[in-house]
């Protein structure tokens, strides 16, 4: 199992009444509600704790792209990525999971700005390619109905960018740029590894997993029961496209608290991972949902399924259950997952070991006992196989 | 009332018809396209004529169907596929923006135009709701001004037919009017080019497109007219059938003669 530490920088300090006045968290949340000097305090604060992940030996850390929101203060997830470049071991990667391309008004700017990330970090770099969520077309006013379209051609605008000779002229729907020449290139040859974060749908899995691409497809803020199908659906396009994935395309975005006993741990996540997901992920249907964002077929499924999102308050209990949540002492927290691992047949993990308004002091024991503790014991654990026990 | 297929610029097209008499070509706004009483009084002294907008409820989502020019054009060729003739044309909200954008190209087969709270424009300053947020019930609430036709409106369960119409309504209103919102940030500059009589009609209480668009639009227009209707939401048609099937009648009665 391989090991990235995840933040999504929420503003923390939200006071968590705003939603006796407001709807969500995101796109009309007055911005009065953001203090710069408390937020200042949480940007340095979060950099340390994604510093100190690095120093503790995670494969790599990981930043992602939300705008106008209180749930993660990452518009531009580039600029982080930058300002860890730097200051981590030069042995860590940097993921950027991912940039939320049809938003964004030109892709060459994003191909510009990853080919320098990966030239700095010396190829280091790992490039996430997204959608965004809905709200994000609300927030930018993009028209929901272009986004897949969008995306594919942004994407391939990149790529080209990325490995075909410089200066061509690119003729598409969205971009029409007769000089495409990008300096500087990129490090990695032919282009840096590219994840794909995604809720599961069925398009984006079989996207990511078409032989030409092979990407790694990143399951998020789903329940297992959702990963394990989505995983292996990964792995049967895959097969019917004629070729057999690796563990290593697959991978699970989820949220761990770890702490010396389950007791403990339940009782020291339980209010932080609560504002997480009844707070700051507080969403009407219409703001996570815009008309077109995904097809038809997809959008009657999801209006359905997201409900839980949508929906009534979630406990701390309810997400463990579902699996939207790992908590609890080391022994425990390893066990579960390596079975998840083994019923999901995934080996990369992006741990969120802070969510919500988890303090300072507990993110670090977090990161301290999950990366000394369950890291280790895990290690070695492939698919399929029973992990080695864990060391005392 | 007939209803069938058409197929125009390579569309399918779902049309309903009703009456004999002039030409009256109603446009639908972005709720679809249902037979409205206020359309069934107008067929006894027109001859009814009522597309279902590409991308909307029983028609097809075409290739082209990308933007609300491509609607404007659609328009035309509908005219002229039907060879409709001296074409009294007619458009709610955005209906209304298609019948305008129809007419800045072309009104050689327009006898007259009424634009029923026409989106398309924007006024700089005036606050407008962004209806891509409200609740389903909270865009029939605001649709109307007296407040027992959105308990009505509200009080109708959908079938499983008719909310895939209203999904596949959202799609299209989306690919239309997201962005820019609800406006063309170019048709102000050619709307003197409508040369036909045309009406502007309006709900005082409009909140989905304030009043105040009413004097916008026909100040763009020569020689436009403007009518309020009190006490009225977005929809006069609906709301105010009879006084604006009486206005519509004088307009169109008073050009033919």
């Amino acid at each position: 199992m391989r090991f990235f530490f995840f933040h999504l920088m929420p503003y923390a300090d939200l006071d968590p009444d705003y939603d006796k006045l407001y709807p969500s968290s995101w796109v009309t949340l007055p911005n009065s509600y953001y203090d710069p000097l408390k937020g200042a305090d949480l940007y340095h604060r979060y950099l340390d704790e994604l510093e100190y992940a690095a120093e503790l030996g995670f494969e790599g850390v990981g930043v992602n792209e939300h705008h106008q929101n209180a749930y993660g203060l990452m518009p531009c997830p580039n600029v982080f990525a930058g300002a860890l470049s730097r200051r981590i071991p030069d042995t860590t990667k940097i993921a950027v999971l991912g940039r939320a391309l049809p938003v964004l008004s030109n892709p060459l700017s994003v191909a510009e700005e990853f080919a320098v990330l990966d030239s700095i970090t010396r190829g280091r770099l790992i490039a996430g390619f997204v959608r965004g969520i809905g709200a994000e077309y609300h927030s930018l006013a993009v028209n929901p109905t272009e986004s897949h379209a969008r995306f594919h051609e942004a994407h391939d605008l990149i790529l080209a960018a990325w490995t075909k000779p410089g200066p061509f002229a690119w003729e598409g729907r969205y971009y029409h740029l007769p000089h495409v020449n990008l300096w500087p290139r990129v490090y990695q040859q032919p282009h840096p590894p590219i994840w794909i974060p995604s809720q599961g749908s069925r398009e984006t899995i079989e996207y990511a997993a078409d032989p030409s691409r092979k990407y790694v497809y990143l399951q998020t803020a789903a329940p297992a029961a959702t990963l394990f199908k989505t995983m292996q659906s990964y792995r049967d396009e895959a097969e019917r496209r004629g070729y057999q994935s690796s563990p290593d395309q697959l991978g699970w975005s989820i949220k761990i608290y770890v702490a010396e006993t389950d007791e403990i741990a339940r009782r020291e996540a339980k209010e932080h991972v609560e504002a997480f997901a009844n707070k700051f992920l507080r969403m009407p249907q219409e703001m996570l949902l815009p008309p077109g964002y995904t097809s038809l077929a997809s959008m009657k499924a999801l209006i359905n399924s997201r409900k839980t999102i949508t929906g009534g308050y979630r406990t701390m209990e309810q997400m463990i259950e579902q699996g939207t949540f790992i908590c609890g002492s080391p022994q425990t927290v390893i066990e579960q997952l390596a079975e998840y691992q083994r019923r999901g047949g995934f080996n990369i993990v992006m741990a969120g070991l802070h969510f919500g308004t988890l303090p300072h002091a507990l993110t670090k024991k977090n990161i301290e006992i999950f990366a000394r503790e369950v890291m280790p014991a895990l290690k070695n654990a492939v698919p399929g196989e029973t992990p080695r026990v864990a060391a005392e | 009332m007939t209803e069938g297929y058409e197929t125009i610029t390579g569309c399918r097209t779902f049309v309903m018809r009703e009456g004999s008499g002039p030409t009256l070509l109603w446009l639908h706004g972005a709720g679809g396209l249902r037979w409205l009483p206020a359309m069934a009084r107008l067929a006894q002294r027109f001859e009814v004529v009522a597309p279902e907008l590409p991308g909307f409820g029983r028609s097809d989502s075409p290739d082209w169907f990308e933007s609300i020019h491509d609607l404007g054009y659609f328009t035309l060729d509908l005219i002229k596929a039907l060879d409709l003739r001296e074409v009294h044309l007619v458009g709610t909200s955005l209906g209304g923006w298609v019948a305008a954008e129809a007419a800045v190209r072309c009104t050689a087969q327009l006898a007259s135009l009424s634009l029923v709270g026409p989106a398309g424009l924007h006024m700089k300053g005036v606050v407008r709701p962004d209806t891509f947020l409200w609740t389903d019930e909270e865009a029939t609430r605001a649709m109307f001004h007296d407040q027992a036709l959105a308990d009505a409106a509200l009080a109708v369960v959908p079938d499983e037919a008719e909310q895939e119409r209203r999904l596949k309504n959202k799609y299209a209103t989306a690919r239309l009017a997201w962005s820019p919102r609800w406006h063309d940030p170019h048709l102000h500059k050619w709307l003197h080019r409508i040369d036909v009589p045309t009406l502007l009609l309006w709900g005082e209480h409009d909140r989905y497109l304030p009043a105040v668009y009413a004097e916008h639009w026909a100040s763009h227009i020569p020689g436009s007219k403007t009518v309020v209707f009190g006490e009225c939401g977005h929809a006069p048609q609906v709301e105010k059938p009879d006084a604006f099937c009486a206005e519509l009648e004088g307009f169109i009665g008073r050009i033919a003669r």
